[in-house]
Formats: C-alpha cells, structure tokens, sequence
C-alpha cells in the first residue's frame, strides 16, 4: 500500500509553514527574492523551493475569493516523468515500491538540459525544477527519508488547520472522500483533482482553475504513460543515451 | 482571553473584528475551523481581505476606527429585537442597577467634562445606594435611569443608516453579522469575540472592548464555553509581561502603580481595596493588601516588616495623572530630558508613531544599552541613513542576546497557560538570557549604592536579590513562599516552603509572592505546574476541550474565567450540552469554578462576576477615562469632518504629545483623503529585527508593500508593483504597490473613501527592503492605556519616480 496526501485547500490560511517547514528539513538556500505586487513568494516552484503556496484572488460581484494552493509534486501513481526520464536512462526517476514516492536520482544531473526540459513538459502538474548550473533537481521526495523512520513530511507536521494530511493511500482516499462530502454542502462544485491518478489529492473548492494553470491534468491520464511516452520518444530526431 | 485556544472549538457563532487570526495566530484557526465543522458561523469585520477572511464564512470590509460605531449599532439590534438573554442580563450584569441622578450624555460628551484639562469629572458616574450601601436596581428594568434604559437610549443613535453611514459597511452586511452573533442570546448557543491590536490601537481602543464586553454581557457570553472576549496575545509573551507588568501604570498582579498622593502603605491599602456592602458580593479585590503584602515582601524579604510599612516608602511613586508610557518617555527624551537608558526585546525606531521624531529624540541619549540578537534600527541609529555618525553623541553598548530556544523558562499563552520550556542549546558565545544579563547588572548598581551612596540608596541596597540569575528560583518565587512557619487547612508550611494557593497569602508578613495570580503554579504539592503535560480529564472536561492537568493556568487553573455566570442560582449550566461547571448537591464539578461558594441561591452563595466590587457585570462601566459606555469618536485624523451623529468629533479625552514634529492632519484634509491602516503580517515578527534575519522568511516577505484597491490606483495612475511614495503629514514611506481586489473602496457619509495597508516590519538594517512604516503614524492615544494609534491615519499616495530604500 502506498503513501498519499490529502490536501484539504479549504482549510489552508496560507500560513506558508509548509513552504518553510520544507525549505528547513531539507536546508535549502532562500532565493534573492522581491516584492512584484502579490504575496506569492517565491513567484514559483524552483530548485529552493519543492513546495509553493500559491495565491488567487478574484471578485465576483461584491465577493471576494482567495484561494491558496500549496503545489508540489502529485508522486502519480504512474508517473509520466519516470515514464520520459526512462527513454533516457532508466533508474534517473525512481519510484519508491513502499511510500509510492517519485525520486529523482542523482543520475539525473547527467541528462542534457533538453532532456530535462523534456521531462518537465511530461509532467502534467508542471512540477520538476532543476538547479540552473549544478542540475541537482528541486522537487518534493515525500520526505522519504522521515517516512521510512516513521515520522510524518515535514509539510504535514508543520500544518496547524488540518489542511495536510498523510497516510495510507486507502486511509487518505476514503478521508479525501469524506471531506469532499461535507465541503460539498457549501461548495457544491468541490472536487477532487485527479484522485485516481496521483498519491497527493487536493481537495479543491471550486473550479480548478481558479486556484492554478496546473491543479489538474489536461486530459485523463493514459493507463500506461511509460509505453506511451517511449513510443513519443523515439519518433523524436534526439536519441536517447540507453 | 476569559477562555482559551480549544474553547473557540465550542463556539455557535465567532466574530472576528480587530484582528487578522489566520495571519497572526494561525494555530487558533485549528480552533475556529472545528468550531465551523460544527456547523458555526465564522465572520470577519476588517478593513482587508485577509487571510483571515479567506477562512472566514463571510467577510465584512469597514472603515478602520469605526468599531464602535459597528458594535453600537449591534448593541442597538439586541436591544430593540430583544435578542438578549434576559436572565442573565437581570441577575448578572449591573443592567437594574439605578444611575444616579447628575449622570448626563449629551452632545457626545458625559456628564462632567472639563475642556481645558480635557479629563471628565466622574462622580457623577455612579450608582444610587440603599440604605446599606447596596446599589438599588428595578429588576423589571423599567426605571428610567436605570443601566439597561439608559444603554437603550444611548445606543438608539446607532441605527442601521447611521451606521452604514460612517462605517462604509453595507446594511445587507451588518443585518448578516449582527442577526447571527445576535442569535447566541440563548441558553442554548455561545458565540465569542475574537480581537487584537486592531482593537487596541486606536484612541478608542478600550472602548472598543468594552462594546464587546457590554455585548457579550447581554448575549449571556460570558463565563460559558465558546462564549467569551478573547484577547489574542502575541507570542512576544504579550500575556505573561501584562501580568508582571511590562507597563508603568500597575505593579504585578494588576495593582496600582504607587502614586505620590499615596504617601504610605496604609494610605494606598485605604485607595485600592475597594469595600462591598452586598453579602452575596465576594468582592475579591478586598483581599488585595494580602496580594501587595507580599509582594513587598518579595521585593524587599526579611527587611519589609510591619513597622516600616513593608518597605512601602521606598517605591518610586508617580504623580496622579502622569504618564510614563512610551509614547511621553520618548517626547521627553525629543525633549532632551533623559540622559541615558536600556531598551531591551524592543525596537521604537521601527515600531514607535512618528519614527522621524523617535530616532532624532534617541540621539539626545548620552548612553544607550541595547541588548539583541542582532543589529537593529534601535541599536544602528546612531549611523542611520541621513546622519553623520561622528556628531551623534550616545555610547551605544550592544549586548548578545540568547535566543528563545537558548534559554528556559516560562510563556503564559493568550489562554492564561503557563507553560514551560526547555533549553535547546547552550547560547552561543557571550550571549546571555535577559534574566542572566540583568541579574548582575543590579547586583553591581547595588555595589555601587553600598560603596558611593546617593538619594535613597536603600530602594536598590535591601531588595531581596540573588547573587546570580536561577529561572526556578523566580519561577518558585512567583508563585510564593511562606516567610515563616504557618498552618494552612490544618497542614503544616515551614518557612521557605511554597505557598498552595493565593488564599494562603496573608497581609501580615507572614508570606512572600511576586505575582498574586500565579500562586498555586509552583507547590510543594505539585511542583513546577508550568511542567505538567497530562491530558488527563474527565468526560465532562472532555466534552468541551478542557485539560486541567495540561501546563498550569491562573487564577487558580480556573480555565473560564466568571464560569458561575454559566449555571443559574441552583448552580444548573444554562446549556447542559456544553456545561463548564455545575453543582452536585455537594460540590462542583467541571471547571474550578469562581470560589468554591455553593450556587447563588444558598445562603453563603456569591455574584458570579468577583472580581467587581457589586459582583455583576459592567454594562454600566464606571472607572475609564472616557466614559462609563462607548461612544463612536472618530480616529484623530479622520476623512470626514462631522460626527453624524452627535457633536464630538473625536475622543474628547484621547492622549497626545506637541511637538514641532508633532504634526497632525484636519480632519478631511484634501491633502491627505486616505485611511492608512498598519499590521503585522505571518512571516515577520513585530517590528522584523529577528525575522528579516532569517532568509527564509524574508524570502517569503521580501519587501515593503502597500496594499489597495484597483480603483485607487487607477485614480492615482499606479500599477500593480510599482514603486510609489505614501506620504503623511509627518513623513514619507516608500513601498511597491500591491493593487488588490482584497481591499475594497466604502461609501461613508456619501463620498468613496479609500484604504489603504502596509505592514511595519522592515526597516533599513536590511537593505533594500524599505524602512519603518512607522514615519507616517501620529504620536496620539488612548486615554486609559496611551496605546498609540496605529490602526487608523490619514495619507496620500502617489507613484514614485525612483525608489532609495527598495531595491527594485
């Protein structure tokens, strides 16, 4: 049984102590940012930032709406990524059997930047970063290294309102489900993003695009990415190094 | 808080006005989102779309400064839809209680007002007594004067169009917030107030709370679970210095401040123990020269004794009247009356109105002893931008400071928890706790003193002073010691022991206790109660999130404040499904309830609210400044120049210093049309002298910003993250525009009035991310508290041509 998240956005305040909270567990570097009108910051996911709470507001009439997104990788139950890194060289993206986590490996740092550009345009939730000059990549691992010693990701400790949640993948679906019920009394167009295919299920309020471009996939997902994206790859002029 | 944190959990309806939670106590929007799967309603009255209002069922935009306005008017709905708790408000609260004769409002003005000193007169604020002393009330409340007529008279001024009017808020709004807040003023359903510095920081800001106070009063909120006003206390330990008296005016355990017209102990016993006739008064404070007793005793041990007054004559004491509060000590140091001083876990010349004045009046300090983590615009003014460091003449001595988590000890959370911590890690290099800096300091003043001598060397030579800082001896001295042996309950205390309980505190020197309320924290019984972490309770405790044997809390663990206000006289909960204490026929149980006294109807049976002198609640509110009931005044610079509806434009009595550099708005002024209101924000803390030091953080909140509508900046040609210039009549800000639907334009008294926002967190020790905020505020206050005005000023706005202190 894999691992998943329920990301219940309402409940989320924007407190950002997710965002944070990672930046802390894995030491990354703060980013030079600056103040560009809107309290999204840093403006997106790089390789310093894994997680991002990402802010949307509108005006309907006389109300008022403002939506937080915490974004960060959906460790897809078949990942599209693993699916184009492995036209390149196997074992680059890994998928972890026990938690269901989505790794970038190390062997990743190899790959040409079009080759990573690649990867990323695979990605329906458009979440792989890299670091510019070393490649080392920037994307959530689930924590992996706390899970596997039986403590919560550092996102879902950090979380004071029950908006991140963590467990089973069972657990969290029926959980996911339960909630979308009780929210749906007062936002019936509440949904869950793509539960089928991913092991982090945001619960959303409204319609998905008026929380981000990339809540959810495009078009519903293909049973088998992996065979599908070798068949796109190899029609491409680029061969592949394995 | 007269709850806690978990107890918002049980709340019907919550109304957040004058704060922002979400952003600046994020835990407690765990409380408030259990309360609304409950299925209660979360409202949010402010100025901005906030976070908070995100979370929130609906959220309410109002004019900043107009709160009063806003409750009044909610008031005036109980009132004539009768939405009160009747019983409640006839056998708890001073509502029957007949006004004497000579109290007068007329024009915006209570009777007794004397323009030329600008302070009221108040001996007409009072009751009519019996012929016991007991005040007289007309329980049918049809006497004309008395409380709940005059409140109905009062408060019938604050129709929905007047309101509407000066608030900016709609009227379909204020029927939403008040038609369901009003729907707690039953047995069966609590609502609760939760409110911050946005309450505070105006010239009204006690009057703010006291519209919540007189509201909860007649909903019957109080002392029940989910009711309440609660205070959200910052994490600067806001609750814990308030009760040991951060501030000049009281002595620990809200005692008065030595006053020089109090020449003696028996002359400040004689002023400050107030004395009830009512049998059924349990008049708590009647018991306060026990508290001060031994306080005295604690700060001066075996040398207080009876014949010199506990040492009483050796406190400094201020003259009636006086002000010391931050705000005067700065002008006078503007003034260059003061030589020297220590500003410590503190930085004015970001967080004090008018920083302009503030920074220049620091360079009349001769010596200056700053003690921080790091460099800040309070210890670096001395080479801030625009002066030459060589003619700026204080010696500034920058001491390193422990952080938090290098140092143990306790913090008294907004619930009244006392709770302790642990040491993390050792500090780093010299750095030293506050405690362990200033325990040597006094110890060589006092060497000093005994060596050179000088005016009344024995205040400072026979305190009762530890050679070195220990955190367990204060934590053990806070709570008390007996100062000889004693039998209390037919138990036997040795000298030196901890006292069980504030009840054993004595006024004849026979206990010592630094702080009255947290007695009871540290016994021989239980120890360090700072320490517990035991969930354990009982299925009563468990219904409504109570959990006594968590950390300690005062007074007494007692965890709702005024809970016999939630059982009628039989000592019956009014609401059973959630009931806070109730009587067995033998004892109580739940909550310790307010004195262990059997319920009302007994013979020995006491007034549920205590701590007042009659043992009701204060609708009618004599003993502030500005009055015994709120009146809407509007902020000292206000956009409009008439008050709709009385003759007194703002407060009569509100604080302020004059200067050359105190310079103030008219009201309406053109040249300043903008309501500026300023605020704290998630990811910097205060004034930011720690939090811009932490990268994190200020990537998230990199810069200083101000917020406002698109219609404003369309008005005044500013783009989304433009740089542009907010200007006051005291001074200039710079910051990026951040244009957002999240602040609204309001139609108030007929034209549009805008708004505007910005934080007051950066300043120039980290470059390119702007300076104080503060440049804009005004140097005028509250009368009871001098609590500056903050919240609510008046600018303009324009865009900038080239910014200096943001880097673009």
């Amino acid at each position: 049984m894999s691992k998943a998240f329920l990301i219940d956005t309402t409940r989320c305040t924007a407190c950002r102590g997710c965002q944070l909270a990672c930046k802390e567990w894995y030491e990354l570097p703060a980013n030079n940012t600056k103040q560009v009108g809107t309290h999204q910051n840093p403006p997106d996911l790089n390789a310093n930032n894994y997680k991002l709470v990402r802010f949307s507001e509108h005006l309907d009439g006389d109300t008022i709406t403002w939506n937080f997104f915490p974004d960060q990788c959906r460790h897809c139950v078949e990942p599209p990524c693993q699916g184009a890194a492995d036209t390149v060289e196997e074992g680059a993206v890994i998928k972890d059997d026990a938690t269901g986590a989505v790794i970038f490996t190390d062997k990743i740092r190899q790959f040409s930047d079009e080759d990573l550009q690649y990867i990323k345009e695979s990605c329906p939730y458009d979440i792989p970063r890299w670091d510019a000059k070393t490649k080392r990549p920037g994307k959530c691992v689930m924590c992996i290294d706390r899970v596997q010693a039986g403590m919560l990701p550092a996102c879902v400790q950090a979380c004071p309102t029950g908006t991140m949640n963590f467990g089973d993948r069972d657990e969290i679906l029926a959980l996911a489900k339960k909630r979308l019920a009780q929210v749906k009394k007062d936002h019936p167009k509440a949904i869950l993003a793509d539960p089928e295919d991913v092991n982090v299920i945001y619960l959303l309020a409204e319609a998905p695009e008026r929380y981000h471009a990339f809540c959810v996939a495009e078009a519903p997902a293909p049973k088998t990415r992996k065979q599908l994206f070798a068949s796109l790859r190899s029609s491409l002029t680029h061969t592949p190094k394995s | 808080m007269t709850n806690h944190w978990i107890d918002i959990k049980n709340a019907d309806s919550i109304l957040i006005i004058g704060s922002n939670a979400a952003e600046h106590h994020p835990v407690s929007f765990k409380w408030v989102l259990r309360a609304k799967d409950a299925g209660a309603t979360v409202m949010h009255v402010d100025p901005k779309f906030s976070r908070t209002s995100a979370r929130s069922d609906f959220h309410v935009p109002i004019r900043s400064g107009t709160d009063i306005a806003f409750m009044g008017g909610m008031i005036n709905y109980v009132l004539q839809n009768e939405k009160y708790f009747k019983d409640y408000v006839v056998d708890y609260t001073n509502a029957p209680y007949i006004v004497s004769e000579g109290f007068e409002f007329k024009d915006g003005l209570f009777s007794g007002y004397d323009p030329k000193s600008r302070t009221y007169d108040q001996s007409t604020w009072t009751f009519d007594l019996d012929s016991k002393g007991i005040p007289k009330k007309d329980t049918s409340l049809k006497h004309p004067r008395c409380v709940f007529n005059l409140l109905k008279n009062h408060f019938s001024r604050y129709s929905l169009d007047n309101v509407s009017s000066v608030t900016g808020v709609s009227k379909d709004n204020l029927n939403k917030v008040y038609s369901d807040f009003a729907s707690t003023g039953t047995a069966g359903r609590a609502g609760t107030i939760m409110y911050a510095l946005g309450w505070t920081q105006h010239t009204v800001g006690v009057q703010n709370i006291r519209s919540a106070g007189i509201l909860q009063l007649l909903l019957g909120n109080i002392g029940v679970a989910g009711g309440g006003i609660n205070a959200l206390r910052g994490e600067p330990n806001v609750q814990g210095s308030t009760d040991h008296t951060l501030l000049y005016h009281i002595i620990p355990g809200y005692m008065a401040m030595p006053r020089a017209d109090w020449q003696t102990y028996a002359d400040y016993n004689k002023a400050n123990t107030p004395v009830s006739k009512d049998p059924h008064s349990a008049n708590w404070w009647q018991h306060k020269p026990k508290y001060f007793t031994s306080l005295l005793k604690g700060w001066y041990g075996d040398n207080a004794t009876a014949d010199n007054g506990y040492c009483y004559g050796l406190l400094p004491k201020i003259e009636k009247g006086a002000d010391h509060s931050y705000m005067f000590l700065f002008d006078r140091m503007y003034q260059d009356k003061i030589t020297g001083g220590f500003i410590i876990g503190l930085n004015p010349m970001n967080s004090v109105p008018n920083s302009n004045k503030i920074r220049k009046a620091l360079d009349n300090l001769d010596w200056l002893v700053t003690q921080e983590l790091h460099h800040s615009e309070t210890t670096d003014n001395w080479q801030r931008p625009g002066v030459d460091p060589k003619k700026i003449k204080t010696e500034v001595f920058l001491l390193p400071s422990a952080h938090r988590v290098e140092k143990e000890g306790t913090v008294t959370n907004s619930g009244r928890w006392l709770g302790w911590h642990d040491k993390a890690i050792e500090p780093d290099a010299e750095a030293r706790s506050f405690g362990a800096a200033f325990v040597p300091v006094v110890n060589k003043v006092r060497e000093l003193y005994k060596k050179e001598g000088g005016t009344l060397p024995e205040a400072v030579t026979l305190l009762n002073w530890p050679k070195e800082y220990d955190t367990e001896y204060w934590t053990r001295l806070i709570n008390g010691q007996f100062t000889k042996d004693t039998v209390v309950k037919c138990k036997k205390y040795k000298k030196g022991q901890q006292v069980p309980s504030f009840t054993a505190l004595g006024d004849d020197g026979s206990t010592m206790s630094l702080n009255w309320l947290y007695a009871g924290s540290y016994t021989e019984e239980g120890g360090n109660k700072a320490k517990r972490r035991d969930p354990k309770q009982t299925e009563m405790q468990a219904n409504i999130g109570l959990y006594p044997n968590w950390a300690w809390c005062w007074p007494v663990n007692r965890r709702i404040l005024y809970n016999r206000a939630s059982v009628n006289a039989d000592g019956k909960p009014f609401n059973p499904k959630k009931a806070v204490i109730k009587w067995n026929g033998k004892k109580w149980e739940g909550d310790v309830p307010d004195g262990g006294w059997k319920p009302l109807s007994s013979e020995n049976g006491k007034h549920p609210f205590i701590m007042s002198k009659h043992g009701h609640g204060q609708i009618f509110g004599p003993g502030r400044k500005d009055g015994p009931i709120p009146e809407h005044y509007e902020p000292v610079e206000t956009p409009i120049d008439s008050h709709p509806f009385s003759k007194q434009l703002s407060s009569p009595v509100y604080k302020f210093v004059d200067s050359d550099m105190d310079k103030l708005a008219k009201p309406a002024d053109p040249k300043f049309p903008i309501v500026l209101t300023t605020y704290s924000l998630t990811e910097h803390w205060c004034g930011g002298g720690e939090t811009r030091n932490v990268p994190n953080l200020l990537e998230a909140e990199p810069q200083l910003y101000v917020e406002m509508s698109p219609e404003l900046a369309e008005e005044k040609g500013i783009k989304n993250g433009d740089g542009v210039i907010v200007e006051s009549i005291r001074g200039k800000v710079e910051a990026i525009a951040m244009v957002t639907v999240r602040m609204r334009p309001l139609k108030v008294e007929g034209k549009i009035v805008h708004l505007v926002g910005m934080p007051f967190c950066f300043g120039w020790t980290t470059p390119g991310t702007g300076d104080s905020t503060n440049r804009l505020t005004p140097s005028v206050g509250d009368p009871n508290t001098t609590i500056p005005e903050f919240k609510a000023s008046c600018v303009n706005i324009r865009k900038a041509d080239k910014l200096t202190e943001i880097a673009m």
